[in-house]
């Protein structure tokens, strides 16, 4: 079992036409996705490494069956690209688009709020559950099947404390980065409920970062709610105050939002946190026999 | 994106928030003749965008003509938090009957703007949210439907008893939240917002952060920009695309992505070096961004070591290593480098780099340590 994705997964890619569409699109096959369709607005009959491009989400539904969409389009139309997957039904949404107005996706996740349908990003590199399916841009070497689940609000940092977990020995039930904006679909209690619920979960790994408060209020959900063990880690130790390090989500607002106080937060409760990466898996490692 | 008081301010106006007079300058003399128009006394403010201002002493009343040339040659001749003061700012001393703090942000975890209101004004509203949660009064917009009357005049009913106040409270607080969306701010912020003597209900100061991500919709806002007060490879580097961050440390950086960038950091100093900089060269790196990242790189002349990090997934190492090269070749790096490239085409990238006199690390904590060792 897994999270998010699985073999019944069916998806489709918006702006498969695309440098980046195109190139994953290939990637996630070689994976083993069932990439089933592709939408670009006007490239409707065409072919992207043997799938079949259609106008419309809806269209791509109907004819093959999709219920997971990952979007590689700009970040000026990604958020009519993820209204119209949730119009067309689908139950999955992975946005890798980057850039996207924090306004926007105020009104985009109130849009969803009643829908039946999850998103996941914007700013993810995707969803993988190894050996089985990847949704996104995660480079799928370095995953390995097994029992440790990895959210995180980060891309490369992630691929780096996963490479040790694999290293160590050990494997992945599900990875995800859940992107590093500050208003996102689905945050890390969402996902522990879901890894809570996951037979093949057996301990997880939240990967955190400066900003906001999102550590904060997992480490005391994880408290109340979550039984299985949790270990952390925490980017931006050294980060100043005010400045935007990279993510558009990744800065400290005036005194708020720093390293040291989700830190404390993690330890507080119970969770322990990896001075570097290497020592998450090390901690893991430890946990694990 | 950050502007200055007299920019904000400009903005206030534009969306009919009631602003002190006023007038930005840049010399002893425009000051002097701003002080004769606006009318004596009056107030010379530093327009610097760092908090703290006031009590640098960059904020003062002038009560006569003498005060006023005194007061403007000094703050336009003083540094606040090492930032040289450029702009005054001369505004009518307004006569303060209360004051109160109003701003808006996006919530993170409500994932909505959210309007707070405090009785204090001139306070740092994080830390009253610290200390004491319960002085601040919060109001949520709907994401659809805007920020409704209703709430706008819950706003103006909490900070002020008299009910003309609170509906003129609520109308200001109407328009800030307009500013707020119509302009993809990060933050508005009124700060004090005062009530003056003749009952009149000023923003005595502005602050408005502009959401960098909708900048591309704003090119006003954009052109508003004061180059000038930012860091000039902070700009260089977002017209290429590249993240860049001055610290103070020596051991440069150069990663992929931006929570590894931090790790990064973090990690030299967990080693007990210092980083000279964040900067993240972003997913699909070209050899010409790395030779954009290492120039701007080595404007910093701190720098002792360079540390590439990089952790290939879209990122190809072979790209990485081509743009090392050139930039060996036409850069005349002095700095030892230091590589840790793992990923995609990896022995690609580490043959290409065999000749070229680098040090070569297996792991991130081996490079940072490499890193630290070379300046011994």
């Amino acid at each position: 079992m897994s999270i998010f994705v699985d073999n019944n997964t069916r998806l489709v890619v918006q702006g498969i036409t695309g440098r980046d569409g195109s190139f994953h699109t290939a990637q996630m096959l070689k994976y083993g996705t069932k990439v089933v369709a592709g939408v670009t607005p006007g490239r409707g009959g065409q072919e992207v490494e043997g799938v079949p491009v259609f106008n419309s989400v809806s269209e791509a539904v109907k004819k093959t069956g999709a219920n997971t969409s990952v979007i590689f389009v700009p970040a000026k139309f990604a958020p009519d690209a993820i209204y119209e997957s949730t119009d067309a039904g689908i139950k999955l949404i992975v946005c890798i688009s980057e850039g996207i107005p924090a306004i926007e996706m105020v009104k985009v996740v109130a849009y969803l709020k009643d829908k039946d349908c999850r998103l996941v990003g914007p700013n993810s590199p995707g969803v993988v559950s190894p050996d089985d399916t990847k949704v996104g841009i995660l480079p799928g070497h370095i995953f390995r099947k097994g029992n440790v689940g990895v959210v995180s609000r980060s891309g490369t940092l992630t691929y780096e404390i996963v490479d040790h977990i694999t290293r160590a020995g050990l494997g992945q039930s599900t990875c995800l980065g859940i992107g590093g904006d500050p208003v996102i679909g689905t945050k890390f209690i969402e996902c522990l409920e879901l890894f809570a619920k996951d037979r093949d979960t057996e301990a997880v790994v939240i990967v955190g970062e400066i900003g906001g408060r999102d550590e904060q209020d997992t480490a005391a959900y994880i408290k109340k709610h979550f039984s299985k063990p949790v270990f952390g880690f925490i980017a931006g130790k050294t980060a100043p105050p005010g400045k935007r390090m990279g993510h558009a989500g990744a800065i400290i607002a005036g005194t708020a939002g720093t390293a040291a106080e989700k830190i404390k937060a993690f330890e507080d409760n119970g969770i322990k946190v990896g001075e570097t990466p290497a020592d998450v898996a090390r901690l893991l490692k430890e946990h694990i026999k | 994106m950050k502007v200055h008081e007299y920019q904000a301010k400009e903005i206030f106006k534009k969306f009919g928030i009631l602003t002190p007079k006023e007038k930005m300058c840049r010399s002893v003399e425009e000051v002097t003749a701003a002080a004769k128009e606006i009318g004596i006394p009056c107030v010379i403010k530093a327009q610097v965008m760092v908090g703290g201002r006031g009590k640098a002493g960059g904020i003062k009343l002038a009560k006569d003509e003498k005060e006023v040339k005194q007061h403007a040659s000094n703050i336009l001749s003083m540094e606040i938090k090492g930032i040289p003061v450029k702009k005054v700012l001369v505004s009518e001393a307004v006569d303060i009957e209360s004051e109160a703090y109003l701003g808006i942000i996006v919530d993170r975890t409500e994932k909505k703007a959210v309007v707070m209101a405090c009785k204090e004004g001139g306070v740092e509203i994080e830390e009253i949210a610290r200390q004491r949660p319960e002085a601040i009064y919060k109001v949520y917009a709907d994401a659809l439907m805007g920020l409704m009357p209703h709430k706008a005049r819950e706003i103006g009913l909490f900070l002020y008893e008299d009910p003309k106040m609170a509906f003129e409270c609520a109308s200001t607080t109407t328009k800030l939240y307009k500013l707020f969306v119509d302009l993809d701010s990060s933050l508005a912020e009124i700060n004090p917002l005062v009530v003056d003597k003749s009952g009149r209900l000023i923003a005595l100061d502005a602050k408005i952060n502009f959401d960098d991500n909708g900048l591309f919709r704003h090119p006003d806002i954009e052109a508003i920009r004061d180059r000038e007060s930012e860091d000039e490879n902070e700009l260089t580097a977002r017209e290429q695309d590249l993240s860049y961050v001055r610290l103070t440390g020596n051991i440069g950086c150069v990663v992929n992505g931006a929570g590894l960038a931090m790790a990064t950091m973090d990690l030299v100093k967990h080693f007990g070096g210092e980083p000279a900089n964040f900067l993240d060269i972003g997913g699909s790196s070209s050899p010409e961004k790395v030779m954009n990242a290492l120039r701007i790189l080595l404007k910093d002349k701190n720098v002792k070591v360079i540390f590439f990090n990089i952790f290939g997934g879209i990122t190809r190492c072979d790209d990485v290593a081509k743009g090392i090269l050139e930039a060996k070749k036409t850069l005349n790096i002095q700095q030892p480098i230091v590589t840790r490239l793992t990923g995609t085409n990896e022995e690609k990238a580490i043959e290409m780099l065999r000749e070229a006199g680098l040090i070569f690390a297996k792991t991130m904590d081996e490079g940072a340590q490499k890193s630290i060792e070379l300046l011994k």
